[in-house]
């Protein structure tokens, strides 16, 4: 399986990262010498094994719904990089 | 002051303390001095905090005048690694993306410290986004090996290990997700533990890869090493993933006695791609173990060699997800566009490494449609087997032991070229992380003048095993005791 540029333009879309010609280039070289080696896990038969998400698994973790402490409002707002009246502004999204 | 506290263990500094031979104050100056003297050929700590750290002292120093009890860490200076948050102090996980990042709440950890006492020197270099094995990711510095300023310190955790190598903290935290703790103190000649995952809280921690991660301590000594475990382990019910168990005192472990103890060595531990002279100095600690009497045979961990491609495709599925928050709008670097989704991409193709961009490629790709069961699947489909291998040796073993890196610390450069070298040097470490269990590098002697380091393997949440061999250990060595020479003196780096 071999990963092309357009691949790369593609998940780089995705993931909502701007690449630059020399990054698509290396990333494409770069996933396809990784992946080449991962290849190697295809060796392996994993019909009947279960899929480990969590080395510890715990499951249900449950507590009582009570109303708890959290950071207030101006605090949570203090690292946006652009704000007013509470609310972090962004530029206008545009649907095309 | 100087030269009577700096560089001594953490339980020797509380006897000072305890019998007013020493302040706090005085303590936490002389490692502000050592800081001030030291870093600027090591380049371990992004954020130094005198006048925090001092203020604290003065605290202390306070409590000892009123006669109080002293906890075994209080008094104590010490260092985070740049990626747990600290309230009001910037928290940058070496990154572009969160340079001015302030956060607005603790670490579980940084509280926990703060209780049991200990004084915050400051913040500690790693690889951005914790994402490397030699700390050259960092977006601010290099961080340079003590033992020898022309290698790396290895990483991520590159800034926690120099730290503690070079007396410039008692101890220190680190994080490791496939070695980022256990590496670097190999590389560095110190104690690193990576605690069992679940055994201490990721609350705070900035998320890598949210099913491997895990904070453990950095020292000079194991006895150091239970001590702040002490401090740092434990349920936490902010932390979804903590388990509920109960610490134990890891210092009742720590005694001179293997005899009949079962040690494992896993034969693929030590075949191609270790350095002989490594795979040498480890068989000879494995012979000190024998003479102190424990019961050493050779046992196999069969699907090794698919713990590499695994753990490089788990990791990085997770942190392309965990690295989607960062999108310029809540908090850290913004870039200008004229709209929503240029503004996301722009901000991330600017704010994040080239590394970490690889890794959420790579991630992106082994989560994208139609690749998810060829490869992420698949991941944690080899990630049982791998896990299955470390439960049918512990039937058999009590602790398995290993090389904990294949080589010494390597030259600055020397991988950054190559991502897929620089991945298969994790090759020793990464399987852990996998299968959840503790594993501790201790200090085991030198290759070419550079410090290497001996893994000891467990199971999960136990800990107590480790510090057990780890302790005889280093009660009938004198590794851990020796120091680099940091007069400027340069030595030759590796045969490598």
């Amino acid at each position: 399986m071999s990963i092309s540029r357009e691949d790369v333009e593609y998940v780089a879309a995705l993931a909502r990262l701007e690449l630059t010609e020399q990054e698509t280039q290396e990333y494409t070289e770069q996933l396809n010498s990784i992946l080449g080696y991962a290849a190697m896990l295809e060796r392996l038969d994993t019909t009947d094994v279960v899929p480990t998400a969590h080395a510890v698994p715990l499951h249900n973790v449950l507590r009582e719904d009570q109303v708890g402490s959290s950071i207030n409002h101006e605090k949570a707002l203090r690292n946006a990089p652009d704000g007013e009246e509470g609310f972090f502004r962004v530029p206008k999204i545009s649907l095309t | 002051m100087e030269s009577v506290s700096i560089g001594k263990s953490v339980s020797e500094l509380h006897e000072l303390l305890v019998h007013k031979d020493i302040s706090s104050t005085e303590l936490t100056k002389a490692y502000i001095d050592r800081i001030q003297a030291v870093d600027p050929d090591l380049q371990a700590y992004l954020t130094v905090l005198e006048d925090e750290a001092m203020a604290q002292a003065a605290e202390v120093d306070q409590k000892i005048a009123q006669g109080e009890t002293l906890k075994p860490l209080e008094g104590i200076p010490m260092a985070l690694k740049d990626n747990m948050c600290t309230e009001g102090i910037r928290t940058s996980c070496a990154s572009k993306m969160l340079e001015n990042f302030i956060p607005p709440y603790n670490a579980t950890v940084t509280n926990r410290l703060r209780a049991a006492g200990t004084i915050l020197l400051g913040k500690l270099n790693m690889d951005e986004f914790a994402m490397g094995s030699s700390t050259e990711n960092s977006y601010f510095t290099k961080t340079r090996n003590p033992w020898n300023l022309e290698c790396v310190p290895g990483g991520s955790s590159g800034g926690s290990a120099v730290a503690v190598a070079g007396d410039e903290a008692t101890f220190t935290l680190g994080s490791d997700t496939g070695g980022s703790i256990r590496q670097p103190a190999a590389f560095c000649g110190v104690v690193g533990m990576k605690p069992t995952y679940g055994a201490v809280s990721r609350l705070g921690l900035i998320a890598f890869a949210s099913s491997l991660d895990q904070i453990g301590p950095f020292t000079k000594t194991v006895r150091d090493n239970a001590l702040v475990m002490n401090a740092i382990a434990g349920y936490d019910a902010l932390d979804s993933t903590s388990v509920p168990y109960e610490t134990p005192d890891y210092t009742k472990f720590l005694v001179n006695d293997i005899k009949g103890l079962r040690i494992g060595i896993p034969r693929e531990y030590f075949g191609e791609g270790i350095d002989p002279d490594v795979a040498k100095g480890i068989k000879a600690g494995i012979q000190t173990l024998i003479d102190l009497g424990a019961e050493v045979a050779e046992c196999s961990l069969p699907h090794t060699e698919y713990a590499i491609p695994a753990y490089y495709l788990i990791a990085t599925a997770e942190a392309s997800s965990n690295l989607a928050r960062y999108d310029g709008v809540r908090y850290g670097y913004r870039a200008d566009s004229n709209d929503v989704l240029g503004m996301f991409k722009k901000t991330r193709a600017e704010g994040f490494g080239q590394e970490v961009k690889r890794r959420i490629m790579l991630g992106t790709y082994a989560l994208s449609s139609g690749y998810y069961d060829a490869y992420y699947l698949k991941a944690q489909k080899v990630r049982t087997l791998i896990k299955q291998d470390f439960d049918k040796a512990f039937e058999k073993f009590d602790v398995l032991l290993s090389p904990t890196a294949p080589t010494p610390a390597f030259k600055f450069g020397e991988k950054s070229a190559d991502p897929l070298a620089m991945y298969l040097s994790d090759i020793t470490t990464v399987p852990i992380n996998l299968a959840g269990i503790p594993a501790i590098s201790i200090p085991a002697g030198f290759v070419n003048g550079l410090p290497i380091g001996m893994q000891l393997m467990g199971k999960a949440f136990g800990e107590g095993a480790l510090y057990r061999v780890a302790y005889t250990f280093e009660q009938n060595t004198n590794y851990h005791s020796l120091k680099p020479n940091l007069s400027g003196e340069v030595l030759t780096c590796g045969s490598r």
